[in-house]
């Protein structure tokens, strides 16, 4: 018998093109390159420097969410977009695309989203796949069991033109999820609690498996919520092993394989789990049952405490103390009640099907608080088209919430959609950093319940009170 | 890129911890299509206020930073955002260094594809430095070592391959391109 290995070892053991010597690291070869226009002009010049082509076309795959606007009559009713500098990013990526051959799904596009979600969509995110991308939530496909992590514009110049990067092996951090999540506590709670444990940089130079009773519980967009913050904890990649769950999402999707290779690639994915017996580098666990809504206070995704919580007080630590400054928060306080004038529901962590169906469920029958601004842009036009043909976008415009073409919108504020300053935002985004969704905004990091609770209430509310009762 | 060995410089010190990378540059910034000019923007939600005027307490628009190309900062720099406009900003602005006790993979990972060295020491130097803002001190890459005023040295490490690289001011992808027979027998048996 052979040393048993963790699903991380295994799928970069098949992807070793040369492996990692004392004086070089190794190469890879990478399954899926996806792109989009924010972070690839640099790389696609990079190309035209050095007369290089793009080497594999048919695993790269580009399209526009960043810096794209989500008015309607931006985005289909020809009136321009607002900000130059990001029109010309947009055409820029669409003559990259169309002069190195590669496939776009432009602003016009009914496919078209943000990249990290139609990824899976198309049924292009596979496990055992290697998947990259330059941003760096593309932990998220983690959850399928692929090994996906993001890079920066030179290493997407590499991938261009040689489908292949230069990496030195992570190591590996285990992190079991005991028993079940109960009622109104969601995935996203759950990782902004890991968050909170393992600090935002406990992860640095690993890649997690979530494992455990609760993992397994997950439908495969809640995976990819707890996969899409790995990166908040600093770990490059978080995965999921596949199973039947991952299987039946993944069958007959668009890219997915079909008919003999399906059933050649179900046998492929199915040796992908850890071993049993096999060793992690770090381990931690975490008892799902004992967690509550969790919401961050701070400046940074691990701020975080239970939403029946206190800011904790850490007077005299200057990044607390500076966090405050700019939270305009005060040490000691609950989280309970703390003011609300933004809430924001969409981004690649919580921008699918089920997150709009658990705010739309929240919302049904209530009016958003007055003087408060609540947003939900859906993740893809996917989405957006299931979300309508099940009249969600009716519960949304009835509670007085704003619905919006898809893209990544108010998560980083590129396109204009912003938090003004000083204001507090309720987000199910996945950054609170100082000016991350606006100059002078402050965020707090929340779910889909807990973001529709809080809109209704005005306030920071915890959504059980709206679940329960 | 130009060979880097060894060079001397005062240091800049930003003792906050956790200094992510939508703080080096704000993402608003991010829809620029070059590399050139960043540094103009670098730390623009710290250095300018709402009229885009300086603040002058902070560092960089004091007259001891100028020309200083080191930053050192608070623990865990880089975190967040893959965005290498950040190291872009960095090195356009004229930093050469980076120095704190963590430096997050990814902002690590663009700073050594730049010519910018992400330098790990430990915590007794990186504590010396936050006390001496302004310190001329000098970093040897090939030797591996930052070298203090007071005499003192601390190591760090850049692996073997990015310094050699670094050293010579050669970029990796000629080395991937070197790689293509292998690149090619890989792709004949990868399964489709
Ligand atoms: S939604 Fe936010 S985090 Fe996700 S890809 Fe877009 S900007 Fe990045």
């Amino acid at each position: 018998m052979s040393t048993p290995k963790t699903m991380f070892e295994k799928v970069w053991a098949a992807h070793e093109v040369v492996p990692e010597t004392p004086d070089t690291p190794a190469v890879i070869f990478i399954d899926l390159h996806l792109t989009h226009e924010v972070t690839s002009p640099q790389a696609f010049a990079l190309l035209g420097k050095h007369g290089l082509k793009v080497r594999r076309p048919d695993l790269t795959f580009a399209t526009m969410d960043h810096a794209t606007p989500t008015r309607t009559e931006q985005v289909f009713g020809g009136a321009p977009i607002t900000i130059d500098s990001a029109a010309k990013q947009i055409r820029q990526l669409e003559e990259n695309c169309a002069a190195y051959g590669v496939e776009l799904l432009g602003l016009q596009d009914a496919r078209r989203g943000i990249v990290h979600i139609i990824g899976p969509e198309f049924g292009l995110t596979q496990p055992g796949h290697t998947i990259v991308c330059g941003d760096s939530h593309t932990s998220t496909h983690g959850a399928f069991g692929a090994l996906a992590f993001g890079i920066g514009t030179t290493e997407v110049g590499h991938v261009f033109a040689t489908q292949c990067l230069l990496q030195k092996k992570a190591k590996t951090f285990e992190i079991d999820v005991r028993g079940r999540l109960s009622a109104g506590v969601t995935p996203k709670d759950l990782i902004l609690a890991i968050i909170g444990k393992v600090g935002v940089s406990g992860g640095t130079g690993h890649v997690f498996e979530y494992r455990g009773e609760a993992i397994r519980a997950m439908s495969m967009e809640q995976r990819m919520t707890v996969c899409n913050m790995s990166i908040e904890a600093g770990a490059r990649a978080g995965m999921i092993a596949p199973d039947e769950t991952t299987f039946a999402y993944l069958e007959g999707k668009p890219r997915a394989p079909k008919g003999a290779a399906w059933t050649a690639a179900l046998e492929r994915w199915k040796l992908l789990p850890t071993d049993a017996g096999a060793k992690f580098d770090r381990s931690i666990s975490i008892d799902a049952a004992a967690l509550e809504p969790m919401i961050t206070y701070g400046t940074n995704p691990g701020m975080v405490v239970p939403i029946s919580g206190h800011i904790p007080d850490r007077k005299g630590d200057p990044v607390f103390d500076a966090a405050m400054k700019y939270m305009g928060l005060n040490a000691g306080e609950p989280i309970h009640n703390a003011p609300v004038n933004v809430v924001f529901v969409g981004s690649c962590t919580n921008g699918r099907l089920s997150d709009l169906r658990a705010t739309a469920k929240i919302l049904a029958g209530h009016k958003v608080a007055k003087g408060v601004h609540m947003l939900i842009v859906p993740g893809s036009q996917e989405v957006k088209r299931q979300a309508e043909a099940e009249g969600l976008d009716k519960i949304f415009a009835a509670a007085g919430a704003e619905w919006r073409e898809s893209g990544c919108s108010m998560c980083l504020g590129m396109n204009g959609d912003t938090v003004p300053k000083g204001e507090y935002a309720v987000s199910t985004s996945n950054r609170n950093f100082e000016g991350r969704q606006g100059v002078g905004a402050r965020t707090l990091l929340a779910s889909p319940e807990t973001a529709a609770a809080s809109a209704i209430r005005g306030r920071v509310t915890d959504p059980r009170e709206f679940i329960n009762g | 890129m130009e060979p880097i060995k060894t060079f001397r410089s005062r240091t800049v010190v930003m003792p906050s911890t956790n200094i992510d990378t939508d703080q080096i540059i704000p993402g608003r910034f991010l829809t620029t299509t070059t590399k050139e000019g960043l540094g103009q923007q670098l730390f623009a939600d710290w250095r300018y206020d709402a009229s885009g005027a300086p603040k002058p307490d902070f560092i960089l628009n004091k007259p001891e930073a100028q020309g200083c190309r080191i930053l050192v900062a608070g623990r865990n720099i880089g975190c967040g955002s893959s965005r290498e406009h950040a190291p872009w900003a960095l090195c356009d602005y004229g930093f050469q260094a980076v120095v704190s006790t963590e430096i997050a993979d990814i902002f690590r990972n663009n700073s050594l594809k730049n010519g910018l060295l992400p330098i790990v020491i430990d915590e007794a130097t990186h504590q010396w430095l936050l006390a001496n803002p302004g310190a001329e001190i000098e970093i040897d890459l090939e030797a591996q070592q930052v070298r203090l005023p007071n005499g003192q040295s601390a190591s760090f490490t850049i692996e073997s391959f990015a310094r050699y690289c670094l050293l010579n001011g050669v970029d990796e992808l000629g080395f991937l391109l070197s790689k293509e027979a292998d690149i090619a027998r890989y792709e004949a048996r990868r399964p489709a």
